[in-house]
């Protein structure tokens, strides 16, 4: 088991410096560099750049030299804490970022858990009672909610807000806590704005997780097992629970994995259109600016979000099923 | 059909007689099979369809709403509108249409308007719809309303579609080359090939796509023409989609390489390319399609997203996601709620080949 959980650990990491390369070679594609963009930029507001100051800024921000050397750099940064300056804010990324990064982890874990939290007990429903009115429902809603993409629900939700109760329900604070201390209140303020988001988000993969619980559990239903527990007087709901459920859950907790990554994509274009301060619209400022290092370091902190969260779920699934642990001894 | 008779008839079918048998119990992916089609010949037909041309904008019909259609003319079938006079609402400047009783303008069929070359070759001017002569159809029938810079919705939606499907399909034929190679490989040869390309498929499946298409569209430089974004955009939405048909591949190639047919072949000393286009690929075809089919939907969303958000196409490309994008603004939507029709065809579209695919994943293993 423990060999297991080591070799997610080293493809974790593997992944990790794929996404840092990734993010960087990324942000390094566009043509042209901050400068660049930093004086089209005066240039509309009226004011000159001289070529003095355009060397004196790339210099100052390392722009000049090969890109592997500006990598290695950027990484010795990061691995001190500190991922560079934006050069937009004019600001450490550290900073811009700020609370936005956990924003982002909060909704996006509120959400994964909506995900199991319906799709468990429904998906056991449909299956138990296949073919009722409520696994009919259940497919139904399902194939609704894989077919909206998550930022049209997001936006037919944000105008019935508007239409039928004249409110305006995007955001995770109301107007007057936006940028208060945190508290118990602020709290309390972002759980009761949590939900619009989290059912948002969580939607898709409630939908697709529903369909993997019900086929599995249906195939599951019909072993000789389940007939030789009923057979022996087990109450019905003992009978579902303890075993085949146990077994279906199998595949549900490996698809944690690609859920996860699922959601944070979401809701970087759902946080747009709702107006979430997440990382999402900082993201999209970001880019349009080629402002390398705040873009850079949001996608690799992703990334690496991701990529812990699907290492808790194949620790997750050791625990589940006993037969990965006993393949590994 | 007496029933010994109908149990030889399955015997003698072939397999691509049976999977149609099988497909066709499946009502839901019968009607969306029908669905695809009628997509896909409002692709060919964007132009015949749309009855104004989709770039002629003007201030003076913005943000007209839908029209209302008459279709009866007393009691004889006879579909008409009524002509709009625009003006300024007085409290709150916003403009506002009114229909003028007075001037009835029937709609005809089959009418002349804006020139266009149908299929790409042949000369036309005949449109599903449009007005008598004399008149200009952009400026009476506005089925779906018009958008801010006055440019006819319905019109728009056609050639939008042109773009979001034929973008869904080339993205899906190029993600397939790429997944049947991969796949192929890491399934046939396995050993190295196989660990290299599983961990690449893994690596890439547990980054979040959104931010790496922000990324590489974000990147495409802005004076690129409409059809090389076209094409980088395909290329991207393509390049993270291969993984999963990559590992329907891989799966059929694993359960099927120590199949007798394919050990004799390999032993008859069929070469390798032989063994694999002529043996292997005919028999986990229906599959491949299948996955495919389902593999659809994830591009056509995709394209819609990033241009929504304005990294993907741009205008003067018009595609979903292109008309989508002036329904960002709430206020915008609550005022004129029609800029929100383009989402209902691509909800139809993703569930019709999502369904489609589901039908085609049970027919493909007919027995």
């Amino acid at each position: 088991m423990l060999a297991y959980i080591g070799r997610r650990a080293v493809l974790a990491i593997f992944t990790v410096w794929a996404i840092s390369v990734l993010s960087f070679a990324i942000i390094q594609l566009p043509p042209g560099d901050y400068v660049t963009s930093y004086i089209a930029q005066m240039a509309s507001m009226g004011s000159v750049v001289t070529d003095e100051e355009a060397a004196n800024l790339r210099i100052q921000y390392g722009l000049g030299q090969p890109i592997y050397v500006q990598y290695l750099k950027w990484m010795k940064l990061i691995v001190r804490g500190n991922f560079g300056m934006s050069m937009e804010w004019r600001r450490p990324v550290t900073e811009v970022i700020g609370e936005r990064l956990w924003l982002t982890v909060v909704v996006s874990v509120a959400a994964l858990i909506l995900t199991w939290a319906l799709a468990l007990p429904i998906g056991i429903y449909s299956a138990v009672r296949q073919y009722s009115p409520g696994d009919y429902l259940a497919t139904f809603v399902g194939f609704i909610g894989l077919a909206v993409p998550n930022f049209l629900l997001a936006l037919v939700l944000l105008y019935l807000g508007f239409v039928f109760f004249n409110a305006h329900i995007g955001g995770l604070f109301s107007p007057e806590l936006q940028d208060a201390p945190w508290s118990w209140v602020r709290v309390w303020d972002l759980l009761k704005h949590l939900p619009i988001p989290a059912v948002i988000l969580g939607l898709a993969g409630t939908a697709q997780q529903i369909r993997i619980m019900r086929a599995n559990l249906l195939d599951e239903l019909r072993k000789p097992y389940v007939v030789t527990a009923r057979s022996k007087g087990l109450p019905e709901t003992r009978v579902i629970l303890k075993y085949p459920v146990r077994v279906a859950l199998n595949p549900f907790a490996s698809t944690i994995g690609y859920t996860l990554p699922y959601i944070v994509s979401g809701s970087i274009i759902v946080s747009l259109v709702l107006g979430l301060p997440t990382v999402g619209p900082l993201l999209l400022k970001a880019l349009i600016a080629q402002d390398m290092f705040l873009a850079g370091t949001i996608v690799l902190l992703l990334g690496v979000m991701t990529v812990i969260g699907t290492l808790v779920s194949d620790i997750l699934l050791v625990w589940i099923d006993p037969r990965i642990r006993l393949e590994e001894t | 059909m007496p029933a010994d008779v109908k149990e030889q008839r399955i015997f003698v079918a072939s397999q691509w007689q049976l999977m149609w048998w099988r497909f066709r119990k499946h009502k839901v992916a019968v009607a969306s099979a029908v669905v695809v089609v009628g997509f896909y010949l409002a692709v060919l037909g964007a132009d015949f369809l749309a009855y104004s041309d989709p770039n002629a904008s003007e201030a003076q019909r913005s943000l007209m709403p839908p029209q209302r259609i008459y279709w009866f003319d007393g009691w004889r079938f006879g579909p008409y509108v009524y002509a709009l006079k625009g003006g300024r609402d007085p409290q709150t400047f916003k403009r506002v249409y009114k229909a003028d009783p007075s001037q009835k303008i029937p709609i005809r069929f089959f009418a002349r308007g804006f020139e266009y070359y149908f299929l790409g070759v042949i000369p036309a001017n005949r449109h599903l719809i449009g007005v008598d002569e004399g008149l200009d159809a952009a400026q009476t029938i506005f089925v779906l309303g018009t958008d801010v810079q006055g440019r006819d919705l319905w019109s728009r939606l056609m050639f939008g579609t042109r773009i979001s499907l034929t973008i869904g399909l080339l993205g899906v034929t190029a993600s397939l080359i790429l997944g049947v190679v991969l796949g192929g490989l890491s399934g046939f040869y396995g050993g190295i090939a196989d660990t290299v390309i599983q961990r690449i498929i893994e690596i890439l499946r547990s980054i979040p796509t959104i931010p790496l298409w922000m990324g590489l569209a974000a990147a495409l430089p802005r004076e690129w023409s409409v059809l090389q974004v076209y094409f980088a955009i395909t290329v991207i939405i393509s390049l993270l989609g291969w993984t999963e048909l990559a590992r329907v591949v891989r799966g059929r190639f694993l359960s099927m390489r120590e199949e007798d047919f394919v050990v004799s072949a390999r032993l008859v000393g069929c070469t390798q390319m032989r063994t694999i286009f002529v043996h292997m690929v005919p028999s986990f075809m229906s599959h491949i399609i299948a996955a495919t089919t389902l593999a659809l939907p994830a591009m056509i969303i995709s394209e819609t997203a990033l241009s929504f958000l304005g990294l993907g196409l741009r205008p003067p490309a018009i595609s979903w996601g292109v008309l989508l994008q002036q329904a960002q603004n709430v206020q915008t939507v609550a005022i004129s709620p029609w800029l929100m029709l383009p989402a209902v065809p691509v909800i139809i579209a993703v569930m019709a080949f999502n369904f489609l695919g589901d039908g085609l994943r049970d027919a493909a293993d007919p027995y």
